[in-house]
């Protein structure tokens, strides 16, 4: 029996994985001792569970576990990684460049190094979402110090082109941050060969537990950050403040299975997001956004033109998923991430964003093809855009009263 | 976003829906919007003998409480002068269907619909009359 509603988010967050949460339970409240403990048996078991947790993180990523410093999320890791890097080396030159579908957690921070002083540039992308290596190498400078661009993007999960952008950087011995937070466990992330400085994971989005995340710190060649938390100087001065044990053994362990398992998984997504677009391809008038070939098996984000997110999302209550436009804020504005891509306003405004995972079936996805062939054209019978193009009026043309 | 039981009520059964042939006898037709503000509603008035509206229809483009919104007023117009139907205000609409302030303006843009179609019955029939 179908059980509703079917989640379809997981680029929102995964369900902790029972095996993660079986692991996680005793360092509640038998395994409870202070990891920076040192004096006693308490402490050195918490430790121990923490460097193995490390080097499961390390591991997903080939990297060295010294390089990894536990952080409350991607979100923390983002600001360390940017604030940290620009502030060190703030000596050097004063000129960031990111692009303008990043996750918040990075423009955001972006923006608060702006009024810090510091210059950046926000690139736009191609219409399939990806950044063009050309713009790119034209936007740094000589004072160009930081460099941040995610793996994947959140909206549309497209895979950007990271190993080319680190070899510029590197190149020019610019530092490079990538927000690996939707990466983990979806894509081969192999550090020992991409020219990659600085990187951001989160546990949540990879079926581990929320408020834990991670950043990578290159030591070859090493770089340095500013700390922006102070305290016991945990975390060898990076991250000050008291180790969330059974947190940080929850994201070791969904990062070991990860590792362990995303090869068959990945598989098994690809067939059911096929599965997916398949089924609803047959709808006029939808559209992809973002490129379908860079992109993780687990995304599809399809336009339905003509019908209007907020109420589609309305329409298909029976599904978690989450539309491009947010329209529950009073501005009206379509999704930024769409927008970049060129997308038309009907367009942008008329996107859900459908993610699958681990624990997505066949009989859920087959389930929402169906409702969703019932309640567009529902929503189209209502619609006086879908009337007037069916009468074979262009859109572009109409003088609309703009309020 | 949480709706009101008669917004839910209005989307899911809503009221009216459909055209009526752009040049029947006595139809007039407001559309206000735009694609681009993630609303459009096309509201239109069938006005009988002594300028009462006999029928009313429309459609919208638009969240649930647009939808909600001009579906509502269909209903309202209905037997009421074209001059009485200019007194439908925003906030009648608002506090009927209980929207939240984020949602006023579906409420506005209802209000606006049935001008949009009061005017251009006025102008039709300005014309038929000079005709």
């Amino acid at each position: 029996m179908l059980k509703l509603p079917i989640y379809l988010d997981y680029s929102a967050t995964t369900p902790v994985d029972p095996r993660v949460a079986e692991k996680m339970i005793p360092y509640l409240v038998e395994k409870f001792g202070n990891p920076a403990s040192r004096s006693h048996a308490f402490g050195w078991e918490t430790e121990a569970a923490v460097e193995e947790a490390r080097e499961e993180v390390a591991r997903l990523v080939n990297a060295d576990s010294k390089e990894i410093v536990w952080t409350s999320g991607a979100t923390e890791s983002n600001n360390l990684a940017l604030k940290g890097a620009a502030q060190f080396y703030a000596g050097k030159g004063k000129h960031l460049v990111t692009v303008k579908t990043e996750h918040k957690a990075v423009l955001d921070t972006c923006r608060e190094l702006e009024r810090l002083g510091f210059e950046v540039s926000y690139l736009d992308v191609q219409d399939n979402g990806l950044v063009d290596l050309e713009v790119f190498k034209a936007a740094l400078r000589p004072d160009t110090i930081l460099v941040s661009v995610m793996m994947v993007n959140n909206e549309i999960g497209v895979i950007q082109p990271i190993a080319e952008i680190g070899e510029i950087c590197r190149a020019r011995g610019i530092i490079f941050h990538v927000d690996a937070a939707q990466a983990t466990g979806k894509v081969v992330i192999d550090l020992a060969t991409l020219k990659v400085d600085l990187m951001s994971f989160s546990a949540h989005k990879t079926y581990g537990p929320k408020g834990i995340g991670a950043l990578y710190v290159r030591r070859k060649p090493r770089i340095r950050l500013t700390a922006q938390m102070h305290g016991g100087g945990h975390e060898r001065g990076f991250r000050s403040g008291t180790l969330a044990t059974h947190q940080i053994v929850g994201m070791g362990e969904a990062f070991r299975l990860a590792r362990l398992e995303m090869g068959a998984e990945n598989e098994r997504i690809r067939m059911l997001r096929d599965r997916l677009y398949k089924g609803l391809s047959d709808i006029e008038e939808v559209y992809v956004n973002g490129d379908m070939e860079q992109r993780v098996p687990h995304n599809l984000n399809i336009s339905f033109a003509y019908v209007e997110g907020e109420s589609l999302l309305m329409a298909v209550k029976d599904l978690a998923v989450s539309s491009g436009s947010a329209c529950t804020s009073a501005s009206l504005e379509p999704s930024y991430v769409l927008r970049a891509l060129g997308r038309e306003d009907e367009l942008a405004h008329s996107s859900i964003r459908f993610t699958l995972g681990r624990f997505t079936s066949e009989e859920e996805v087959d389930y929402a093809i169906k409702l969703l062939h019932e309640k567009i054209s529902r929503l189209r019978e209502l619609s006086p855009l879908w009337e007037m193009v069916q009468d074979g009026v262009d859109l572009s043309t109409v003088q609309w009263a703009a309020h | 976003m949480a709706y009101s039981v008669k917004v839910l009520d209005h989307y899911e059964n809503p009221r009216n829906v459909g055209s009526f042939g752009k040049e029947d006898e006595g139809v007039a037709t407001g559309m206000v919007g735009a694609p681009a503000c993630g609303d459009v509603m096309k509201l239109q008035i069938k006005v009988g003998k002594g300028g009462v509206i006999e029928d009313a229809k429309f459609k919208t483009y638009g969240c649930g409480s647009a939808i909600a919104s001009s579906s509502l007023v269909t209903e309202w117009v209905k037997g009421k002068t074209v001059d009485q139907a200019l007194d439908i205000k925003n906030t009648q609409i608002a506090e009927e269907l209980a929207l939240p302030p984020v949602k006023i303006h579906c409420s506005i843009l209802a209000e606006d619909a049935i001008k949009a179609a009061v005017a251009d019955y006025k102008k039709k029939h300005v014309d038929q009359a000079a005709g």
